[in-house]
């Protein structure tokens, strides 16, 4: 659970955040201007070095996972890009021969409808929440507010026990049950203010129109609601993708079906210093979250600020 | 918990748009009974993953269990008394405060740092990134990544190719095993935790700094506000709500850590926490008792925060 529900509560109304806060700075303006002449370049010299200090550790594992496997561990990374002896050998060890290539598919295979099934469940309910009305109504939804900081070590055991008796643990289904539950809570609660930000004036009409509670879902609520969709689905793939407790209980026994974060962190326990592995494997399980950051970037800190700020 | 203002307006944590559809809402008096169904798949699962488990984790934090890990009846307090007696399970309670204290000041503190400074360079959006990459990666990666920075070679062992020891080294500090040694080992470890929370903190203050008026830095400058009255009287004061937003999600997010520590040092060298020790009781020595008990202190923990949540949201909820 490295990557928590960075949660609190508040309303959301992601759209109007998202252009208050971009990493990409398309609408980024300074306080009072930027800094310019000596003290700018003070300025920005030091937070060039924040920026660099905070990239070293990463660069290291990178150069590192390039080393022979031989020079990992005698020297150090910033002596091996100076000797620029790099080799692919580490990746190809880590892909053929230590399962790691199966690792990464079950990623995969856990994290799409690991996303997918929240995501669709969260906005059933969000629906009803926000635009239906019926006998508790609030107080159900101030239940999946509290619920959104209740820790997931509370519902481990008990579960893992049902679990176990019908057969669940070891399963892709019962993780995608396990990851469902346990991001339902955020998902109900970003869609469903969203959804009451939407404009009544349209789902009106669209009812007068004679379409149906399901049609005005699928054809009006859910396209208007892409910003806040996308930023849900970020979340909850990195969640899933990064998760270890979950994938540890329910699949701990099961390496044919562990996650690449389970691979890896077993290879730490039982290889420790089998650095040539590790440093590739490292890599390969970060790829696939990088370039769902780096792509999606603004939609990443749309949903940070929607799910832990108000807007 | 007592930092986050309890009459605190949520209007003012950012600028806020008027929800169009909002005022109306729940106003209809028609009741759609088909709402049920609609809400049915998710509360069936919600009570079926947390209601349902947490009455057992309770009456399992109650209960003795044997060394073989047979649940042999009711023993009232006697898992919560061990707890806060053993030893072992004191020094996790006092790794979980030593967190608590350190870790959340370090990532909002330098979050709120960091924020006020990009704010004002041309490169912010390519610093912000930087800070903000960790985010992306997992606990576990993150613990190797760190490998490389707290490895330890005793000298005349090798070369040493952890950079923090080789760079103390050119001052000529002897190298010091970071994470086995027990003097440094959890402190390490809230560095890495830091160094993955940081951009997140930043991230959501530097957006509250944005929503500052204009007109109140320029009414500031004017009346020759210097830059740290500026900082502490002007900045900090008007997203104090944010900061308290983001200081109970770092709570939270620190009460409950796992992963760092489980990949790391596995709880060893001293740096055990709660949610590691619960996982060790319940999943490995089959301690149902202690590790039911752990999972509730760790709930009751969390408490005050989801009132505080809760009370909140309603306030919003009427404000509308």
């Amino acid at each position: 659970m490295s990557t928590e529900v960075p949660v609190t509560t508040g309303q959301t109304d992601a759209a109007a955040i998202a252009t208050k806060a971009s990493l990409t700075s398309e609408k980024s303006q300074a306080r009072g201007g930027y800094l310019h002449g000596w003290s700018g370049t003070v300025l920005t010299v030091i937070v060039v070095l924040i920026g660099v200090l905070w990239s070293i550790p990463t660069f290291g594992l990178f150069v590192a996972s390039f080393l022979p496997p031989q020079l990992i561990t005698s020297i150090g990374w910033w002596q091996g890009l100076v000797q620029g002896n790099f080799t692919i050998q580490n990746y190809q060890n880590v892909i053929q021969a230590n399962g790691m290539g199966q690792a990464f598919i079950n990623s995969l295979i856990i994290s799409i409808p690991g996303t997918i099934f929240p995501m669709l469940l969260g906005a059933f309910a969000a629906y009803a929440f926000a635009w239906m009305k019926f006998p508790g109504r609030d107080w159900l939804f101030f239940g999946v507010v509290a619920l959104l900081v209740v820790p997931s070590q509370i519902a481990l055991g008990p579960m893992y026990t049902l679990f176990s008796a019908i057969g669940l643990t070891g399963t892709y289904f019962g993780v995608w049950i396990a990851h469902t539950a346990f991001g339902l809570p955020f998902a109900v609660f970003l869609l469903r203010n969203f959804f009451a930000a939407l404009p009544k004036d349209l789902m009106e009409s669209a009812h007068i129109d004679g379409a149906s509670t399901w049609r005005v879902f699928w054809t009006i609520v859910l396209p208007l609601s892409v910003p806040a969709l996308a930023s849900l689905a970020i979340f909850q793939f990195m969640w899933v993708w990064n998760d270890l407790l979950v994938a540890l209980i329910f699949l701990g026994g099961s390496p044919s079906v562990a996650p690449i974060t389970l691979a890896v962190a077993e290879q730490v326990g039982t290889y420790g210093q089998n650095y040539q592995i590790l440093t590739a494997a490292a890599f390969l399980s970060m790829a696939l979250p990088l370039i769902v950051f780096f792509s999606m970037q603004r939609y990443f800190v749309r949903g940070i600020l929607a799910g832990s700020v108000k807007g | 918990m007592a930092m986050i203002a309890k009459g605190q307006s949520p209007e003012t944590v950012l600028p806020q748009k008027k929800k169009p559809g909002g005022r109306q809402r729940g106003q209809e008096s028609r009741i759609t009974w088909s709402a049920w169904i609609w809400i049915a798949p998710a509360v069936i699962l919600l009570l079926a993953f947390f209601i349902y488990p947490l009455i057992q984790t309770i009456i399992l934090s109650f209960e003795k269990t044997d060394l073989l890990g047979n649940v042999t009846g009711f023993v009232g307090w006697q898992n919560y008394k061990e707890i806060f007696t053993d030893p072992n399970l004191l020094n996790t309670l006092k790794n979980n405060l030593i967190w608590l204290v350190l870790a959340t000041i370090l990532t909002v503190g330098l979050g709120l740092v960091i924020a006020v400074l990009v704010d004002r360079v041309r490169i912010e959006a390519l610093v912000k990134s930087m800070l903000f990459i960790p985010m992306a990666i997992s606990a576990t990666a993150a613990g190797i990544i760190w490998r490389f920075v707290y490895a330890y070679v005793p000298v005349g062992n090798g070369n040493e190719y952890g950079l923090l020891n080789a760079f103390l080294g050119l001052f000529g500090a002897q190298p010091q095993a970071w994470v086995t040694d027990q003097r440094f080992a959890t402190f390490s470890l809230i560095v890495i935790y830091v160094w993955i929370w940081t951009g997140f903190c930043m991230v959501i203050i530097s957006a509250a700094l944005k929503g500052i008026p204009d007109d109140v830095i320029e009414a500031a400058k004017m009346d020759g506000a210097g830059r740290f009255t500026m900082f502490w009287r002007i900045m900090v004061p008007m997203i104090g709500p944010t900061l308290g937003v983001v200081i109970t999600t770092m709570i939270i997010n620190v009460l409950k850590i796992f992963d760092v520590v489980y990949v790391v040092t596995g709880g060893n060298y001293g740096t055990n926490v709660v949610a590691v020790q619960f996982f060790q009781e319940y999943f490995l020595n089959s301690q149902y008792g202690i590790g039911s008990a752990l999972a509730i202190l760790l709930t009751i923990a969390i408490l005050p925060v989801m009132v505080i949540n809760i009370r909140r949201m309603r306030a919003e909820e009427r404000a509308r």
